[in-house]
């Protein structure tokens, strides 16, 4: 085991897949030489060579074609979108394409890419950097959306998504990059896809949350606690396809529910899971399921982060208007 | 300051082996190909001019689906195609079908991805090809990552691709070939400039003089050709194929052409927008027309040999349109069977619902 921060994990994870198959190919805007933007790849390229670690020119659409072409001559593409507010550009290479080629080829040709990119509020960046986008992902048919929280996850589900034979859309929370350190393991380990994990177990309420929102919620169920709600924290994870059952199962036990994301309400993957839960347990629900959302307007401006963004007092409220129903 | 802008009409002019009377205008490039392979190239021609015929038949009796005429572009089509091997990988944009048959998908599944049907979309083993682009320029980005596929694997193979003229004015277009020449991928970029993309002109596309120019741009070879004469655009394709195999890097291939019939079988009317002068000036230049002069002057070529092949295409077409029909009808189930190696939790429930509806 050693003391890793989740960039740690990630770079680890990478290294390991490198070795691990000779088909994985990073590449990406300054992902070579320079070793990535947040050092996500740093010394790679060194270890592996440049025909595996590889810059490319600056274009998304560009590096989203490079893969599906890659993919279909047998390697494994692992390609990098600087920051994921940039998707836009390549919006059509990866729900238009790859998530579907598997069906429009009739189960001939599959994409066995892993796209990582960075996202998510707190550190003032600049326009377009921070935007939580993972539900224009989540609501594309073949597409696989991967959001760990903390190192461990990280490196265990990077491991996952390499290994994965279809599309993996792997995004990384700036904010969770170098915020704390965990335990992880040296060597090769998997984490499933698809499966959230009980972080928390609790009585009272489930807490349902992904991404830099999961941290938020430990501390709002910490604080609940001291007032003497039992909160149970659920890490998705994964948050396309959404593991129902373990969601249905902790909310059936719990009879209340309260889902937490940082995209703005109309965003995000927080209403499907309302729909999903309002379907399955209804009968076991003591007060409607409620959300945790940022506003519906564009992200914040850097110096307005900190009213804008949900955090974890946003969430002790929302679970509290949950218990008084 | 030197004005840039009017020069590369120069630099770019319109290569060309046999005029309209099928006459060899350029003996210095006359390709070396056999009576065999000449008469070969001819009867890919007339194939699939008759095959646009009867798919267009077929389309009008509601026995095929979507369908892009071709009936005109088929020096531009057969020809690049003729100049590559079995192992070179095909990325089509929608109307280039005829490339994708003569690289070896059975035409009943070509008329299958015309009717929208899964198994269209199946390439048999050793077909190296994907599924005709409906978004244009995609396949440009994607020809770039096929292209360094086999670069990386020191493989002796080209990845191949076909837009139109109005595809050229895509951001695609521009990435694919710009990635291609900066990576000295092994890729040829062929623009079929049949001068319209649906109604909108060419000139309406750009300022450019020529679509090859465009090359100029990503720093690769550009060449411009005469789409209508097979013999240039095969020669062009074949040298752009050394110098991609020899670590040369891609091509952009600007072939001069004309599609005779509407842009797709969906209501589109050409007589809205295109004049009777310039459907007769461009049906003067017909492809088949001048190459059929040049065979049979070399007498190697008659009207019983046409003859012959026209009537093995409607034999053919006919008995796939009977394979097509035969084919089962498509289940949700087999849909959600295709989408993932593994079902998610969704499609697993999704699955045996459908199943259910599909057992009653």
């Amino acid at each position: 085991m050693a003391q890793m921060t989740m960039i740690q994990a990630i770079t680890d994870a990478l290294r390991v897949e490198l070795k691990n198959d000779e088909n994985v190919l990073l590449f990406g805007e300054d992902v070579g030489k320079n070793g990535g933007v947040f050092r996500a790849t740093e010394g790679l390229q060194d270890e592996f060579g440049e025909d595996r670690v590889f810059d490319t020119p600056l274009a998304e659409s560009g590096i989203g074609g490079l893969a599906i072409g890659l993919a279909t001559q047998g390697f494994r593409p692992v390609p990098e979108i600087q920051f994921f507010g940039f998707v836009f550009e390549v919006m059509d290479s990866i729900s238009g394409q790859m998530a579907r080629m598997r069906y429009r080829s009739g189960n001939t040709v599959n994409m066995p890419i892993t796209l990582r990119s960075p996202f998510g509020g707190g550190v003032h960046t600049p326009e377009m950097h921070a935007d939580s986008l993972e539900g224009l992902m989540a609501q594309q048919p073949g597409l696989k959306v991967v959001i760990p929280s903390n190192p461990y996850d990280a490196k265990g589900l990077l491991i996952s998504a390499i290994r994965d034979n279809d599309p993996v859309i792997y995004l990384e929370h700036m904010k969770l990059y170098r915020s704390f350190r965990d335990e992880v393991p040296e060597e090769e380990y998997t984490v499933e896809l698809g499966k959230a994990n009980v972080k928390r177990e609790g009585t009272d309420v489930t807490l349902i949350a992904y991404g830099a929102m999961v941290q938020a919620s430990m501390k709002a169920a910490e604080e609940l606690e001291k007032n003497g709600v039992s909160a149970e924290v659920l890490d998705l994870r994964t948050i396309a396809p959404l593991d129902v059952e373990t969601i249905v199962e902790s909310v059936k036990k719990t009879g209340r529910a309260v889902v937490v994301q940082e995209a703005q309400r109309v965003a995000g993957i927080a209403s499907q899971i309302v729909a999903e839960i309002q379907e399955r347990a209804i009968l076991h629900l003591e007060a409607p399921v409620l959300r945790v959302t940022a506003p519906d307007t564009v992200f914040s401006f850097p110096q307005a982060e900190e009213a804008w963004l949900p955090n974890h007092q946003d969430i002790v409220n929302k679970v509290n208007e949950a218990i008084n129903y | 300051m030197k004005r840039t802008n009017e020069k590369y009409a120069e630099q770019f002019p319109t290569f060309q082996i046999l005029n309209e009377e099928g006459e060899v205008v350029n003996e210095e490039k006359m390709p070396k190909l056999s009576d065999d392979e000449l008469k070969d190239l001819m009867t890919r021609m007339v194939y699939t001019r008759i095959l646009d015929q009867r798919s267009i038949a077929l389309n009008r009796q509601g026995r095929l689906g979507f369908y892009a005429p071709t009936a005109g572009q088929e020096a531009s089509q057969l020809g690049s195609h003729f100049a590559l091997e079995k192992d070179d990988y095909l990325l089509p944009g929608y109307r280039d079908v005829p490339q994708l048959i003569w690289h070896g998908l059975p035409l009943y599944k070509a008329f299958l991805w015309s009717r929208g049907h899964f198994v269209g979309g199946q390439m048999p083993e050793g077909v190296h090809a994907m599924v005709p682009q409906i978004i244009i320029g995609a396949q440009y980005v994607q020809t770039a990552g096929v292209a360094l596929g086999m670069k990386k694997r020191g493989e002796k193979r080209v990845a191949v691709t076909y837009t139109g003229d109005g595809g050229t004015s895509q951001g695609d277009f521009y990435e694919g070939m710009n990635f291609a020449g900066a990576f000295d991928a092994p890729a040829i970029f062929i623009a079929q400039n049949n001068r319209f993309a649906i109604s909108t002109p060419v000139e309406k596309q750009t300022k450019a003089e020529t679509l090859a120019q465009k090359a100029v741009a990503a720093g690769i070879e550009g060449i411009q050709v005469d789409g209508m004469d097979v013999l240039a655009v095969y020669v062009a394709t074949k040298e752009a194929r050394e110098r991609a195999i020899n670590g040369e890097g891609p091509t952009l291939i600007e072939t001069l052409t004309y599609r005779y019939g509407p842009h797709t079988m969906a209501g589109d009317d050409p007589t809205r927008y295109r004049t009777k002068d310039l459907d007769s000036e461009w049906e003067q230049k017909d492809p088949l027309v001048r190459f059929r002069k040049f065979l049979e002057d070399k007498g190697v070529w008659s009207e019983e040999e046409e003859n012959e092949v026209i009537e093995r295409a409607k034999e053919e077409i006919k008995a796939a349109i009977k394979e097509a029909d035969g084919i089962p009808k498509q289940k949700v189930t087999e849909l959600i069977g295709n989408m993932y190696e593994t079902l998610p939790q969704n499609l697993q429930e999704q699955m045996e619902e459908y199943k259910a509806k599909e057992s009653k």
